[in-house]
This record gives C-alpha cells, sequence and structure tokens, in this order.
C-alpha cells in the first residue's frame, strides 16, 4: 500500500496539484494498480533484454538541420497563444 | 442517389457521375451532423467553412473535367488529437480547450493533397487515455447502436461518427486499442498499422513508443485506400517507416495459416462474444484455410500489466510540457512558479491523466525504476518473441478485440483497473509494434461483435486482404 506521504512526493516531483479528497483517491487506485503489477513478478527476466522500441528503424535517419523561416503573421500566431507576453517576451511567475 | 452509408467507392462513383457534388455531400453531412450529433456528442469542433472550402476546390476540379483521386471530396473527420492547421485541437483536455494548431498533422497534409474534406474534430478520451470515451474533458460520447452505452475509447467520437454515418470515415489513434476496441463496440473497421507506419508528425504524444495513427472506416476496402495515402516515411518523424506496398497480394485461403492463440480465449470472455468470434475463424477453415492453436505466452494479462508501467512512464515525460505558459490553460491567481505548475495542472487535467502521471512519476522514480520500468520493458521483450515464434508457423493471428460488447455509461468510472482490464486482447499489439485490423463479425442483440487480425510487422497489406475475403464473401 502506497502511504499518502508518498503520493504528496510524487505529485510535487510531477507538479501536480491534488485536492485532499484527490490524495486520497489516488494512494487508492494507485495501491491496486500496482498489486496487479504483482504478477509480472513470477516471470523469469533473467538474461532478457530490455526492448526500448518495438521496431527497430534499421535507416535511422533525422531531418534537414536547417533554418525555416516563418512568416510574421506565422511568429504572431504563435506568440499569442502564450499566457503573458511582455515587450514580445513570455512572461512568466517568480521563481525565487 | 441516395447518400446513405456511403462508402469511399461509392462517394466516388458519385462524385464522378456527376450524381451529386462535393458542395452536396459536404453540406448533406454538416446537416447531418447538426440534426444527429446532439445524442451522440461525437464532435469537439464542427469544421464547416474549411469542409465547404475544400468541397468547391474538388466541384471546381470536376467541372474542369479533370480526374480526381479516389480521395478527393470524400467528407471526414479527425481524431481531436491530431492537428489541422488554424483550426481548435484539444485532445479533450480542458487544458488545451481554446489551442489553435499552428500545423498540419502529416497525415492531415497528406489527407488534404488529395482533396479530403473535413467535416470535424472528434471527441475522445482526454489525451487518448481511455477505454470508454468517459474521460473526455466536455462530455462523454454515446453508442450510436444503444445511447445507454459507451462507443469505446479513446477514439470514441471517431467511431461514433463513422458508426451513425456522420462521415464517411475518420482517423484515430491507437497505443493501446483505442481504433481497435470503439471499432468494435460501434461496428465498424478499424486499422492500427505498425509502429511508425504513419508518422506521427501532429499526434499529440501520449506515449511515443506506442502511439500510431490509423484509420475507421466502413468497409477493409476503404481502410486500405486511406492507408496507402496516409503511410509512409516522413522526415519529421525520425520512426517513420514506409511500408512496401503487395499491390498483386494474391491471396490463396487455402495456402492461409490462421493462428488461434490460446491465451486470448481464457476465462474473462463473453461465451456469446467467444462463439462470434470463433464462428468468424471457422468461415476461413470452410474455405481452406488452416486453423492452428498456438501458444502466445505473456499476450494478455501479462502484456496489459507490462502496457500499464511502460505507457504511464511515457506519459508522464510527455505530459510535462503542459505547463501553462508557452499556450494552453492556465490558472489565474498563484504566488509563485510552482504554485503555478500545481494549480494549472491541478485545473487543466482530468483525474485519469493525472493518475497515469503520477503511476509514471512513481515508476521511474529512484529506487523504484528496475523493479517496474526496467522489468516491464523486458518483459515486452518477451512478447515480441511470442509474436515472432507465432509468425514463423502462421501468416495471421485471429482473436477476439474487447472480451465483451459496449458496456454501460458509468458501469466503469469509478474503479480504474476494470476499465484497463476492457482492453486485454490488445496491449499486446502495441508492445510489439505489430499492425492489426478489427472487423465486424455479428452482434449479440444490437451490440456489434468484432474480431481482430494480427499480422507480422510490415504486414497490414496482407491483414488487409485477408480482412477482405472475410468481407466480401
Amino acid at each position: 500500500m502506497i502511504n499518502e506521504q508518498e503520493v504528496k512526493h510524487i505529485a510535487k516531483l510531477a507538479r501536480l496539484g491534488l485536492t485532499p479528497k484527490e490524495i486520497e483517491k489516488m494512494q487508492k487506485d494507485l495501491s491496486l494498480i500496482l498489486d496487479y503489477f504483482n504478477l509480472l513478478k513470477t516471470i523469469n527476466i533473467s538474461d532478457i533484454e530490455p526492448t526500448f522500441h518495438s521496431i527497430s528503424n534499421l535507416e535511422s535517419f533525422l531531418r534537414r538541420d536547417e533554418k525555416r523561416m516563418e512568416s510574421q503573421e506565422e511568429i504572431d500566431k504563435l506568440r499569442k497563444s502564450a499566457t503573458e507576453i511582455e515587450n514580445g517576451y513570455i512572461r512568466v511567475k517568480k521563481i525565487l | 442517389m441516395e447518400i446513405k452509408n456511403l462508402t469511399i467507392k461509392k462517394a466516388h462513383e458519385g462524385l464522378i457521375k456527376k450524381e451529386f457534388s462535393a458542395t452536396d455531400l459536404a453540406n448533406h453531412f454538416l446537416d447531418k451532423i447538426e440534426a444527429l450529433d446532439k445524442d451522440f456528442h461525437s464532435f469537439l469542433t464542427i469544421t464547416e467553412n474549411l469542409a465547404i472550402s475544400q468541397a468547391e476546390e474538388i466541384d471546381e476540379l470536376i467541372l474542369r473535367g479533370k480526374k480526381i483521386p479516389i480521395l478527393a471530396g470524400i467528407p471526414s473527420v479527425i481524431k481531436d488529437n491530431i492537428l489541422v492547421k488554424d483550426i481548435r485541437c484539444t485532445a479533450a483536455s480542458k487544458i488545451l480547450e481554446n489551442y489553435i494548431a499552428s500545423y498540419d498533422a502529416t497525415c492531415v497534409k497528406n489527407l488534404k493533397k488529395q482533396g479530403v474534406v473535413i467535416l470535424g474534430k472528434t471527441n475522445m478520451d482526454e489525451f487518448a487515455m481511455g477505454s470508454s470515451g468517459e474521460n473526455s474533458g466536455f462530455f462523454p460520447t454515446k453508442n450510436p447502436h444503444d445511447l445507454e452505452r459507451v462507443p469505446g475509447g479513446s477514439s470514441s467520437g471517431s467511431a461514433a461518427a463513422v458508426a451513425a454515418d456522420l462521415s464517411v470515415f475518420a482517423l484515430g489513434s491507437d497505443t493501446c486499442g483505442s481504433i481497435r476496441q470503439p471499432a468494435s463496440f460501434c461496428g465498424v473497421v478499424g486499422l492500427k498499422p505498425t509502429y511508425g507506419a504513419v508518422s506521427r508528425y501532429g499526434l499529440i504524444a501520449m506515449a511515443s513508443s506506442l502511439d500510431q495513427i490509423g484509420t475507421i472506416t466502413k468497409t477493409v476496402e476503404d481502410a486500405k485506400l486511406v492507408f496507402d495515402v496516409i503511410s509512409g516515411r516522413d522526415e519529421m518523424d525520425s520512426t517513420s517507416i514506409s511500408i512496401r506496398k503487395e499491390e498483386n497480394w494474391k491471396l490463396e485461403i487455402k495456402d492461409l495459416k490462421i493462428g488461434v492463440p490460446k491465451e486470448y480465449f481464457a476465462k474473462g470472455i463473453d461465451p456469446e462474444v467467444e462463439k462470434i468470434v470463433k464462428s468468424a475463424i471457422k468461415k476461413y477453415e470452410r474455405q481452406g484455410a488452416k486453423i492452428e492453436e498456438v501458444n502466445l505466452p505473456y499476450s494478455t494479462d501479462q502484456a496489459l500489466a507490462a502496457y500499464y508501467i511502460i505507457m504511464p512512464s511515457e506519459v508522464s515525460a510527455n505530459l510535462a510540457r503542459y505547463d501553462g505558459i508557452k499556450y494552453g490553460y492556465a490558472t489565474k491567481e498563484a504566488k509563485d512558479l510552482f504554485d503555478f505548475y500545481l494549480k494549472t495542472r491541478r485545473e487543466g487535467l482530468g483525474l485519469e491523466v493525472r493518475r497515469r502521471v503520477m503511476l509514471g512519476t512513481y515508476a521511474l522514480s529512484a529506487g523504484y525504476y528496475d523493479a517496474y520500468y526496467l522489468r516491464a520493458q523486458k518483459i515486452r521483450t518477451l512478447i515480441k518473441k511470442s509474436f515472432e515464434k507465432a509468425f514463423k508457423k502462421v501468416d495471421v493471428l485471429m482473436t477476439p478485440v474487447s472480451p465483451t460488447t459496449a458496456f454501460k455509461l458509468g458501469e466503469k468510472t469509478a474503479d480504474p483497473l476494470s476499465m484497463y482490464l476492457s482492453d486485454i486482447y490488445m496491449g499486446a499489439v502495441n508492445l510489439a509494434g505489430l499492425p492489426a485490423i478489427s472487423i465486424p463479425c455479428g452482434k449479440i442483440g444490437n451490440l456489434p461483435v468484432n474480431f481482430q487480425i494480427i499480422g507480422n510487422k510490415f504486414e497490414e497489406y496482407k491483414i488487409i486482404e485477408v480482412g477482405n475475403f472475410f468481407e466480401k464473401s
């Protein structure tokens, strides 16, 4: 069973706000789900390599590294989607 | 000609024979959406202006006597986690409620190049996290066959819209059955291609090693027509690959070896569903196919458990970008940046999304990495090997899609684990990156049942041909 302190710690690491009621529900739900994972414990995995990518791309490639110019209109559209803009910069809350 | 239950081919014929114009077609569907979607809630945004302007372009071509591609003028709907330039894209999340896409996803770009008409963006579980459509941050979609039941998820709106004939076809995405399971609950065809076969550029990421864009259509033939256009290597997605087109795939059913994995017919499946799926497989046998029972170790409950470790781990990284600063919802009052993050993400992200971010953060955190994440990725290797071994003996595998038909709204919302378990036959395919297609094969009462054909990697054209046989015979 995952305890309340652990739930709060993980929420903080993940930058997630939770109400007290949600903390309680999260504790219960996560515990149930983690218990379900027990069915993996009996599988012998010694000498097995992990698979991080199912389909290995034989000819992996990258896009061309070149400057892509966007019109002022497109740039303005992107800027407009930010929460707070000041003098063309994105403004954030104070950190310290 | 009556505009009803049109497939791509029929709609195309109607257009070139001038039985209706592309604009007539678009208007017909837009009117129908307006009249009927209040019952189903399959749309989040209706793109009327875009649809009409696209349709008018096609009518212009037809008028000038130009030959048009088969998808030109065909009405479609796009799951709301796939970007369409200058159209709102929410992933059914409050955190993106007012987000306007600044570019086209590659698959959308490819559709537009062919002249496809986009009617709107469809409802879904928030960030594609769910199996019923009920996790939409806005409202749940209802199953057109029974309004008290779920359409499945996460591509809930896409499946419901095609089933209710509010569109000719739809795009969806499948991370653990999110195309195939709603296709089954709604009785339409769902194709999940090989990982990488369709570029993920412009798909809002959930779990990047598992996500794959695919099609929801009325027929297997339509799935092929759309897949032809959206698949292919894309320089904007380094994991994308090109699939060999087996245009002249000559399928002789008598040469076909079909594997039926025992694990997919174990306890937990509704006996009626089992009967219908087995009779679909019987149909192949009667035509001379060889049916072989195979073992596919770790492919059901263990695969689902491994999936629910790997997916949230990737989710926790992918969803870190929603910080309320660059775009999206932002809280009104916060004392500092940390507080701003907490409040923005609490108010903007639904409970299931936060649950998965929590689970992933936990699985990746110091002290648990080996026990959860690494172990799950090793089990993924075992699952992959199970499939490799099976495909040495058989051409395709046939399984059920879901252990039950569509369940009732609210039936599984209180218990996340019971919701996860409705995808028990889905996860292994995504973990191994394989192509699979979900095809209607019967009904229990008025509720559809689909079966699944799983192919070896890069063999979507083979499963499409095998599926075609079922549909046509």
